[in-house]
């Protein structure tokens, strides 16, 4: 790496074995680079979130490709597509099988708002059940703006203090 | 004479024939089974009490072997009868397109029953489920009828004429989540969203639906 500022780089001359940082920094780091995503697929976002996880756009340039269909086995549930009534509160338990800490991206108009199904049978958006961290915009979002709701939920986690999530109940309710 | 005249007098001439038909096997009842009023495809109606009869007779005897769609109509409140049941059947037999519209209605306006044919169309099972589900039509003999779009539990019949298009307020299918997030269910007017199309001069605003264009209330405020 070449800087001017010979100071701020780590000089295994100087200090050895020994690198000193915040824990914070060390946990968050560890945690925002190997995200394992919940696939909530409900509608044709679900095929956008697919596309982001193939090799074309390949979501696992950014340690999130270890997507689990499992609530047990993961930490961020991404909620692609209609959330309908009759849906959601089965949504809102498998979240609740998460294991903290965890994190909720809404993906789409849909999953944010409720999008263009304004009616009696689409619950106008999934912060109403879940606390979600990004919302991600379009109809559906194409997969590069999924990685940059990745990237952007990763700045977030780096300004989490780690204890944080473990034991607060994060939900809104 | 162009073809949709065409086509029209072949329709008309084919429901005749099929009436005719139909009079013929049905004496008894012959004055109950009339022409319906059709732009497209013969159309007949039928008593609610001999449907599931004439509509196996239609499918053994006169080759309409196929029941292509099964659905309702609410004329609205006040209409008697108000809700009447129309079976689609094609025939796969008979010259291409042989489409038949056959309807019933329900004796009762305020809980309106219709004999099920999923006994003799299976596909019936599901359309009848869904148009229980939407109209509150209950068809009976149906083998499972339960709810199939929304969840059971839920009050109301959204097909119908007075249940409006922003939905009405209500809990959430379970209780123990609704509880945790104190969330219910919300009416969501369209309000003149982003995903309205704006008629553009185009759409007779009079056939628009008039529910879709009230914005003059939304979740923040209410409707006075």
């Amino acid at each position: 790496m070449v800087t001017a500022n010979k100071e701020a780089i780590y000089n295994s001359a100087i200090e050895g074995d020994i690198v000193v940082t915040r824990l914070d920094a060390v946990i968050n780091w560890i945690r925002a680079n190997s995200i394992w995503p919940m696939p909530m697929g409900l509608a044709c976002c679900g095929i956008e979130l697919m596309a982001a996880g193939g090799a074309r756009f390949d979501i696992s340039r950014f340690g999130a490709e270890v997507m689990r269909f499992s609530p047990r086995q993961s930490d961020c549930m991404i909620v692609a597509g209609t959330v309908t009534y009759k849906m959601a509160p089965h949504i809102r338990r498998i979240y609740d099988q998460m294991a903290s800490p965890k994190w909720v991206i809404a993906m789409g108009a849909c999953a944010s708002t409720g999008g263009m199904y304004r009616s009696y049978a689409t619950m106008q958006g999934v912060d109403r059940i879940l606390p979600v961290d990004v919302y991600i915009s379009g109809c559906p979002p194409r997969p590069e703006a999924v990685l940059d709701a990745l990237v952007k939920m990763q700045d977030k986690i780096g300004r989490e203090r780690s204890g944080g999530r473990l034991f607060k109940e994060e939900n809104k309710g | 004479m162009s073809a949709a005249n065409t086509t029209a007098t072949t329709s008309a001439a084919a429901g005749s024939a099929i009436i005719a038909a139909l009079h013929e096997s049905f004496s008894q009842i012959a004055d109950k089974i009339t022409p319906r009023a059709s732009a497209d495809h013969p159309a007949v109606n039928v008593p609610a009490a001999d449907a599931v009869a004439v509509l196996t007779h239609l499918r053994d005897v006169r080759g309409y072997d196929m029941l292509a769609d099964l659905t309702a109509i609410d004329w609205a409140e006040g209409a008697s009868p108000r809700f009447t049941v129309v079976w689609h059947l094609l025939s796969t037999e008979r010259a291409p397109g042989a489409y038949l519209r056959v309807a019933a209605d329900c004796a009762s306006d305020t809980e309106p029953e219709m004999p099920s044919v999923a006994a003799i169309w299976p596909v019936a099972n599901w359309h009848e489920r869904e148009t229980f589900d939407m109209f509150g039509i209950v068809f009976t003999g149906h083998p499972d009828l339960r709810r199939i779009l929304m969840w059971d539990g839920y009050p109301h019949y959204p097909l119908r004429k007075e249940f409006p298009l922003a939905g009405i307020e209500g809990e959430l299918p379970d209780p123990e989540v609704a509880g945790e997030t104190k969330t219910k269910v919300i009416p969501a007017p369209m309000a003149g969203g982003p995903f309205v199309a704006s008629s553009g001069g185009e759409l007779n605003l009079s056939e628009a639906e008039p529910r879709a264009k009230d914005e003059s209330w939304n979740e923040r405020t209410q409707k006075n």
